[in-house]
């Protein structure tokens, strides 16, 4: 059984339909990347998922059951969390608060969890009681990984987390990336650095235009000449 | 304006802009020590300026969360006025509750009774005003600028209901006139005014405390910054607008009630005539900062009750105005208007 399967999602906004019946799974522990050129629906998918459109048509079953359509506030209670990929903080918050949010349906106390991130992302640790908002870009990027792993998820999806960053910063959110991958958490990641992403990936989906146009094992796809020209930049 | 590091802002900012604060009252005061104008009129402006910033305070906290001009907050205020003068003038009397003229005060002791129940009959009549209309705007995803006529009509509405039950003459509160407290260089201080002030203080520590350390209260700021971020996050923020509006209306309440008793008597005109300087004081503090709506209140307050030394009180709201647009245009986003 998939921890996550999507099965022929339609969505959009309004009445514009974005997504005209995509499918992916992804297994436990393992990264999956979905490619494809801007406007091809890969965030409107994971929004889909999530609960933050409501899809039109098809299934989202998360470990077995179904979550389609469930808002997104209930859907975090079933142990996959989301990171946008603007405006994935909290800026007039601290960095602490910023992680209590992270955590706000846990009623357990989670302050080892909070150490554990401080330990993860020693950036953020000298910096607690500091508004989010003064953090630069690729510390936001850090606290909002961290802020959705204060749960922690069995699966996290991951909005383009390198999105408008320093090229010396995607490195070390990559690494990241990587090391939560390690800790036992299954990574659904929609990227426009499709190079880095595929590398960590397990398997990888392209989509086109709201549609599954090709599937195949990360390294497969990274060296399919093809996908290479198209997407990946000669 | 010079442009500065983010460090510096991150250093200075905050308080630059209260030093500046401060010298102004300073100045004011050296003003005043040289009577250039009345020392009694700024302090007490300050006491107007502090029933101000508890309007200007529960609509930002609105705004905060709903991003829109809530026209109907002044009429809350006016509401939750009326609704303590049912309770001191007619239900809490027949309970055999009653009184006036406690200790310094003109009011009696049943304040303390009226109060709270106005707070709580107005949290519920917001919470019902929101699921009947404005939760239902929302969900057909209306703009910002038909939310805002939409309150503008309750508004309307609302001192037209209070107009209709209690009829358009002025009332006031069961009182007994007391002697002012007399202060050296001729300031005469209502003693109302005082409990006003220091009721004011609790209440803003209190939002503080609430806003800062409960976890309803991070939820609340966490919401204003991002909404979707805080559904994601897992909070119902169906909920916390709820609570939102149940405190926004509570602060209105007080600030009606307070009103009241400032003035010595209630119209049903008098939130919506307040909710010009409410207005007046949440920009000049910066749009949707709560600190700011508090400092910019007092400036608006104590401005208001100096010009009448010179201007026929009607002129208040000009000064406020005048005021408003002169720190616009040294600092566009307000006194303590950040973005980030």
């Amino acid at each position: 059984m998939s921890l996550l399967k999507v099965s022929n999602i339609v969505a959009g906004y309004g009445e514009t339909e974005i997504l005209h019946g995509v499918s992916i799974a992804i297994e436990e522990g393992h990264v999956v990347t979905i490619i494809g050129p801007n406007g091809s629906g890969k965030s409107t998918l994971l929004k889909a998922i999530f609960g933050l459109i409501k899809p039109k048509k098809g299934q989202v079953l998360f470990q077995g059951k179904d979550i389609t359509g469930l808002a997104p506030e209930t859907v975090v209670r079933r142990g996959l969390c989301y990171v946008p990929q603007s405006s994935n903080i909290f800026p007039s918050l601290s960095i602490n608060e910023n992680l209590e949010m992270g955590a706000f349906i846990r009623t357990d106390d989670f302050r080892q969890r909070l150490e554990e991130m401080y330990l993860l992302f020693p950036d953020l640790a000298g910096r607690r009681k500091d508004r989010a908002g003064t953090l630069s870009g690729g510390q936001r990027q850090m606290l909002a990984l961290a802020r959705a792993l204060m749960l922690d998820p069995a699966l996290l999806l991951l909005d383009e987390p390198s999105a408008g960053l320093a090229p010396s910063m995607v490195g070390s959110v990559f690494e990241k990336i990587l090391g939560i991958n390690r800790s036992g958490v299954a990574i659904l990641l929609v990227e426009q650095n499709a190079r880095e992403a595929l590398k960590l990936s397990s398997w990888g989906y392209v989509l086109a235009s709201g549609r599954n146009q090709l599937e195949d094992r990360g390294e497969n796809l990274l060296n399919n000449p093809d996908v290479a020209r198209l997407y990946l930049g000669g | 304006m010079t442009t500065t590091s983010p460090r510096t802002q991150r250093l200075i900012p905050k308080w630059n802009a209260s030093y500046s604060v401060v010298a102004g009252f300073l100045i004011l005061l050296i003003l005043g020590f040289f009577s250039i104008i009345k020392l009694e009129l700024m302090v007490n402006g300050l006491f107007l300026g502090a029933i101000i910033a508890l309007g200007a305070i529960s609509l930002s906290l609105i705004y905060g969360i709903l991003n829109f001009a809530h026209l109907a907050q002044g009429d809350f205020m006016t509401l939750g006025a009326y609704i303590a003068l049912f309770l001191l003038g007619t239900l809490l009397p027949r309970l055999g509750l009653e009184g006036a003229g406690l200790g310094p005060f003109t009011f009696g002791y049943p304040v303390f009774i009226a109060l709270p129940l106005a707070i709580l009959a107005m949290a519920a009549i917001a919470i019902g005003l929101d699921v009947t209309i404005y939760r239902r705007l929302r969900r057909r995803g209306v703009s910002k600028v038909l939310l805002a006529m939409t309150s503008l009509g309750l508004a309307i509405a609302l001192r037209g209901a209070v107009q209709v039950i209690w009829g358009g003459d002025t009332y006031q509160y069961p009182r007994l006139s007391k002697e002012f407290y007399q202060l050296s260089m001729g300031i005469r201080i209502p003693p109302d005014n005082l409990f006003i002030g220091a009721m004011t203080i609790v209440l803003v520590v209190v939002l503080y405390l609430f806003l800062t350390r409960t976890r309803i209260g991070k939820a609340m700021r966490a919401t204003s910054d991002n909404m979707d971020l805080a559904r994601v996050s897992g909070i119902n923020t169906e909920n916390i607008i709820k609570w939102t509006w149940a405190l926004s209306a509570g602060l209105a309440a007080t600030a009606g009630v307070f009103l009241a008793i400032f003035q010595a008597q209630l119209l049903p005109i008098m939130g919506w005539r307040l909710l010009i300087l409410l207005f007046a004081s949440v920009i000049l503090g910066g749009i949707g900062n709560l600190y700011g709506a508090l400092v910019g209140a007092l400036i608006i307050g104590v401005a208001a009750e100096v010009s009448t030394q010179w201007l026929n009180p009607a002129y208040k709201i000009v000064i406020a105005f005048v005021i408003m647009i002169a720190a616009l245009l040294i600092r566009p986003k307000g006194i303590f208007g950040v973005k980030d």
